[in-house]
């Protein structure tokens, strides 16, 4: 690790003014110096924004036709909030099957969906290629490298990290926003416009402006207790997906309304599958409809020889959570 | 469900009391008890290794600058100014290294991971950030990376051991000519990595012209006679202290660069240093299991009976020192084949050294023979459990030697009975639940019986305690109570009244702690200790088993008139060399067991799965297992069922979790972490029943004691493997069985 300014400042607006382009926030610190040990990350100045004081950032509430939860908050707290495991299933399921515990204490929400991928490539500053970590130098993982758990969705030839998060994929099947505060003062986005497909230059990752600090996440209030998270993976716990689906139907009768499908463990990007929700609404939902939705999920996935067993699974895998939440109560 | 509530199973015939571990306690409050815990004199520095990014080729050039500026750096050793070190040798050569090769002895680079440098400094992190900092150059070679890849060299076994012999009973070709049904299939097993909690550490101080050495070891006088000759020392002028192991599964056998890299650096520095391999580091300083690939043909008569076995191995090794295995004449050895024959290659390419790691031959060898014993019953229609019956042996067939005890079909019927194996549908695919497709397999599980010369020190007290010395290791296993235990019951002291010194090379010299010989060897040495201090006091085995043992001892060590009674014992097994004695003091290995001339020695097992799959994801789930043993003496049920229970759990996760992921182009590991290298977790192991089946062997060793320590995550694989075959219909021979292969 390098030598790295620290500050802890009370005040988001001082966090923001302190932040340049080489620094970095720090709150539970799970990627940020676990990527720092590595040298993969060389930050001249982190930001502690654990300690921020000038508002709560560690909330949840329900206002003004929004669920608003803010960035400081832990993992394991959203996870476990009675509301949430009541109207949002999904939310709360996608926190409980990442990572383990003692992550989900530490990791704080803002910091969580900004998690990076787990390519070994970009972790291992001994691999010169990789056009994440540094652009240009090529693709070790296309390049005849294991690929086994890579993506198969969203992916560019000089890119197919996958990204491994889980609760990411709740919040864009959600529509969620972003609320930011920038060096221009506060602003919002959406959740689908945070991330950046690997395109042309993988080593922008998403698009945040210097200094941009997630403050919260807002969701339009809907509730959907007809909701899940499904993940499969080789290991039962501590295990990244190889593939998932949130899932959130709002059915009338065996009709859907209306249907929120997130992928993840497949593509690049929290990954949104809007065609395949055009196609089931306004159709029952049975197995056929369901096995035709998930084509079209993935009827652009693109498999290496290691990881093309995940469009099937990727399928099954949306196909298993439709119909498993078509089946809870509404 | 099993009942898991009592960690202490009830003792039943040829037990000893299920006491719990005397340093529990401090080992669940984190007590400060390893090797790198240890206080040395003087303030610490700290040695970072940086290791080759490439696995073929040469470093062209190494830049300085950048490393020698972070503040505290103290020391930067490359290959251009590596003080000498003597002449190593790897096990294969007689000696007690990873490899044949000194660490930084040029430019040349034989595999990933391979130390090109090492940095001291005043800190951790600040040795981390130099090492970082220092600019390798590379001119590098396209690798070899595993089977298939362009360059290995495959080889048969005798090419590179001279005393190699292949396995041949009688004809079997024409046997399996012969046979009604018939099995040709072939099997691999993955690389995988020992990942003991504890992460490869040692920390080196030099007192007047003496190297102590704290590291983590299996051998504490093989790791002492290494160094010494590595340091070109006295080897009275080295001492070892390695009081517990957190974990060693054979990783912590044979010594590796960093010993040298410390002792060389505090040398240098005169002052401790201390250097802690990373995780991924851990991944290439101190081998792994290797790749194994399997063709066996197995046939049997119309009735089951086994007519031939032909099986041929591969391994995968290093280039420049190749480590192998082996191991075919122990799998020979198994059941009443008409005739056998047994092959083994190597196949060399650009990578570490592999190394043991727990039941190194078996899991992969066993694996094959009993996924096979598998599917040729199910071919002759005959219950797996019934077919292995029908073919078991009291002899090694091909050479007539006995076995001195063989309780597995007790087992089968023990694991059969708790599994409820009777209700199973031999069909496929008959068992479902809902989305949830149900298979039920089993296998058998296996071990050499294996043992070593010891020695061991009893010194008793006029307050009635004892104390036992003896160089022995615990590598998690308990070995500290049972060496109490065992003194206790011979000498008729309660065993809390016992204080055992192990893990330091200046005590009298016990085995290697590797192939499941620690117990029977180490308590046969305290045995002959007891019997000779015993004797030495006038006293008889009579005296010991009295009630009033205790007050017999004292009034016996009153009338001597001596302080304190001492005795050393010196045991070594049946069919040791006469000199085993002599070697044991010179630091040497003597091993004997297993498939010999005259016996045949093995612990057996049944072991039974049930998993669970679902029918549209496909992952696999294990709910429940039930596992059997029988190996002689048990010498604590507690800690015995939790060596068993834990070898179930490294079986199952083998057959489906485990692997070591290899780049084909570059030749690296590329899941060097334990996020990524999947070991099992609670939630992937719901309900394991440990059964232990009373056996009685007088033959084997003094208290009767078979190694158990490699026994229970043998087989484990060919269980799942074959209840996924129930489950699905799909035989998947290729470890581990992960959702790809099955989807």
């Amino acid at each position: 690790m390098r030598p790295f300014d620290y500050q802890r400042p009370a005040r988001a607006a001082e966090a923001v003014q302190a932040a340049s382009a080489n620094s970095m926030y720090h709150a539970g610190g799970t990627t940020v110096v676990d990527l720092m040990k590595l040298d993969v990350w060389r930050p001249d100045r982190l930001i502690d924004i654990s300690g921020l004081s000038d508002t709560s950032y560690d909330f949840v509430q329900r206002k003004d036709g929004r669920l608003r939860i803010g960035a400081l908050t832990r993992m394991s707290s959203l996870a476990d909030n009675a509301m949430i495991r009541s109207d949002y299933p999904l939310l709360s399921d996608s926190l409980w099957l990442a990572a383990s515990p003692q992550l989900r204490n530490m990791a704080r929400l803002g910091g969580n969906v900004l998690q990076r991928t787990r390519c070994p490539y970009y972790r291992d500053t001994g691999y010169d290629q990789c056009n994440r970590r540094n652009p240009g130098s090529g693709c070790a993982a296309l390049d005849g490298g294991v690929t086994r758990n890579h993506a198969v969705l969203g992916v560019s030839d000089q890119c197919i990290a996958t990204y491994q998060g889980d609760w990411a994929q709740a919040l864009i099947a959600l529509d969620a926003n972003v609320e930011l505060l920038g060096k221009d003062g506060p602003r919002a986005i959406r959740f689908a416009d945070l991330h950046r497909l690997p395109g042309d230059n993988p080593a922008q990752e998403n698009n945040l402006r210097t200094g941009d600090l997630i403050t919260a996440f807002s969701i339009p209030d809907k509730t959907w207790k007809r909701s899940k998270y499904l993940k499969i993976r080789d290991r039962e716990s501590y295990a990244y997906a190889l593939a998932s689906a949130a899932v959130a139907l709002d059915m009338e009768g065996d009709t859907v309304r209306d249907v929120r499908i997130g992928l993840g463990g497949v593509a690049t990007v929290p990954w949104r599958a809007s065609e395949a929700e055009a196609a089931l609404k306004g159709q029952t939902l049975d197995e056929a409809s369901a096995t035709r939705a998930a084509q079209i999920a993935f009827s652009r996935a693109q498999g290496t020889q290691e990881n093309a067993f995940k469009i099937k699974l990727g399928r099954e895998t949306l196909v298993r959570a439709l119909l498993e939440t078509a089946q809870m109560e509404g | 469900m099993a009942d898991n509530s009592k960690a202490a199973p009830a003792p039943k015939e040829n037990m000893g009391q299920p006491i719990a571990r005397y340093e529990a306690r401090q080992k669940v409050m984190g007590g400060k008890i390893y090797s790198s815990d240890l206080p040395v004199p003087g303030k610490k520095a700290y040695a970072w290794m940086v290791t080759s990014t490439i696995a073929k080729g040469r470093v062209t050039g190494i830049d300085e600058t950048a490393a020698k500026a972070v503040p505290g750096v103290l020391m930067i050793m490359t290959h251009k100014n590596r003080p000498a070190l003597g002449d190593i040798a790897s096990f294969l050569k007689g000696g007690m290294f990873v490899t044949d090769n000194n660490t930084l002895s040029g430019p040349t680079i034989e595999h990933e991971g391979q130390p090109v440098a090492m940095v001291v400094a005043e800190t951790f992190e600040g040795a981390r950030e130099a090492a970082h900092k220092l600019k390798v150059g590379y001119a590098a070679e396209s690798p070899s990376a595993t089977f298939e890849s362009p360059g290995v060299t495959t080889r048969p076994m005798g090419e590179i051991n001279p005393r190699y012999k292949p396995v041949k009973f009688k004809d079997a070709a024409a046997a399996l000519a012969g046979s009604a049904h018939r099995v040709d299939a072939e099997y691999s097993t993955p690389i995988q990595h020992h990942n003991s909690m504890e992460l490869y550490s040692t920390t080196a101080y030099w007192d007047d012209g003496k190297l102590v050495l704290h590291e983590p070891s299996q051998f504490v006088w093989g790791l002492r006679k290494g160094a010494a000759a590595q340091m070109k020392m006295d080897e009275d002028n080295v001492r070892v202290k390695s009081p517990f192991v957190g974990g060693a599964f054979g990783g912590k056998g044979a010594i590796t660069v960093r010993t040298a890299l410390a002792a060389l650096a505090a040398r240098q520095l005169k002052r401790p240093v201390e250097l802690v391999a990373t995780r991924a580091q851990g991944f290439t300083i101190s081998g792994n299991r290797q790749e194994t690939q399997h063709k066996i043909s197995l046939g049997c008569d119309a009735q089951g009976k086994l007519t031939g076995y032909d099986h041929s191995m591969w391994e995968f090794t290093s280039r420049v020192t190749p480590y192998n295995n082996g191991g075919l004449d122990n799998c020979a050895a198994m059941y009443d084949f008409g005739a056998v024959s047994g092959q083994n290659y190597i196949v060399q390419g650009d990578r570490n050294v592999p190394n043991f790691m727990r039941s190194p031959a078996e899991v992969p060898n066993i694996y094959a023979l009993e996924s096979a014993m598998n599917e040729l019953a199910a071919a002759a229609n005959i219950d797996p459990v019934a077919f292995r019956k029908m073919n078991d042996t009291r002899v090694n067939v091909t050479n007539g030697a006995p076995y001195t005890s063989r309780s597995v079909n007790a087992c089968w019927d023990a694991a059969a009975a708790s599994f409820g194996w009777d209700k199973r549908n031999p069909e496929p695919g008959s068992m479902r639940d809902g989305d949830w497709l149900i298979g039920w397999g089993c296998a058998m599980a296996t071990y050499p019986t294996q043992m070593a010369p010891s020695a061991a020190k009893i010194v008793l007290r006029k307050n009635g305690t004892a104390l036992i010395e003896v160089a022995a290791h615990d590598v998690g296993t308990g070995c500290y109570t049972i060496a109490a235990q065992a003194a206790g019951e011979r000498l008729g002291i309660d065993p809390s009244r016992i204080t055992v010194q192990m893990g330091d090379s200046r005590l009298p010299p016990g085995p290697i702690s590797g192939g499941s010989i620690s117990t029977a060897s180490v308590t046969s040495a305290i045995c002959d200790g007891c019997d000779r201090l015993l004797t030495s006091l006038g006293l008889t085995a009579d005296d010991a088993k009295a009630s009033d043992s205790a007050d017999r001892l004292a009034a016996a060590l009153a009338r001597s008139g001596r302080p304190v009674a001492e005795a050393t014992g010196a045991w070594a097994p049946i069919g040791a060399p006469d000199d085993a004695i002599d070697r044991l003091y010179d630091g040497g290995l003597v091993f004997v067991g297993g498939a010999g001339e005259k016996r045949t020695m093995f612990a057996f097992g049944a072991e039974m799965v049930e998993v669970r799959i679902n029918a549209r994801t496909r992952e696999i789930r294990v709910p429940r297992m039930v596992g059997a043993f029988a190996a002689g003496r048990i010498m604590n049920p507690r800690t015995a069922h939790s060596q068993y229970m834990g070898g179930m759990i490294w079986g199952m996760a083998s057959a489906l979790l485990e692997a070591t992921e290899i780049d084909h182009k570059r030749a690296r590991y590329t899941n060097d972490n334990i996020a990524e290298y999947h070991l099992a977790v609670n939630a992937d192991i719901p309900d394991v029943d440990v059964i232990m089946v009373p056996e009685v062997d007088d033959e084997i060793n003094i208290l009767g004691v078979k190694g158990i320590g490699e026994l229970s995550n043998v087989g484990t694989a060919a269980a799942i493997t074959d209840a996924v075959w129930h489950a699905t219909g799909k035989r998947v021979r290729d470890l581990p069985v992960t959702i790809d292969k099955i989807i």
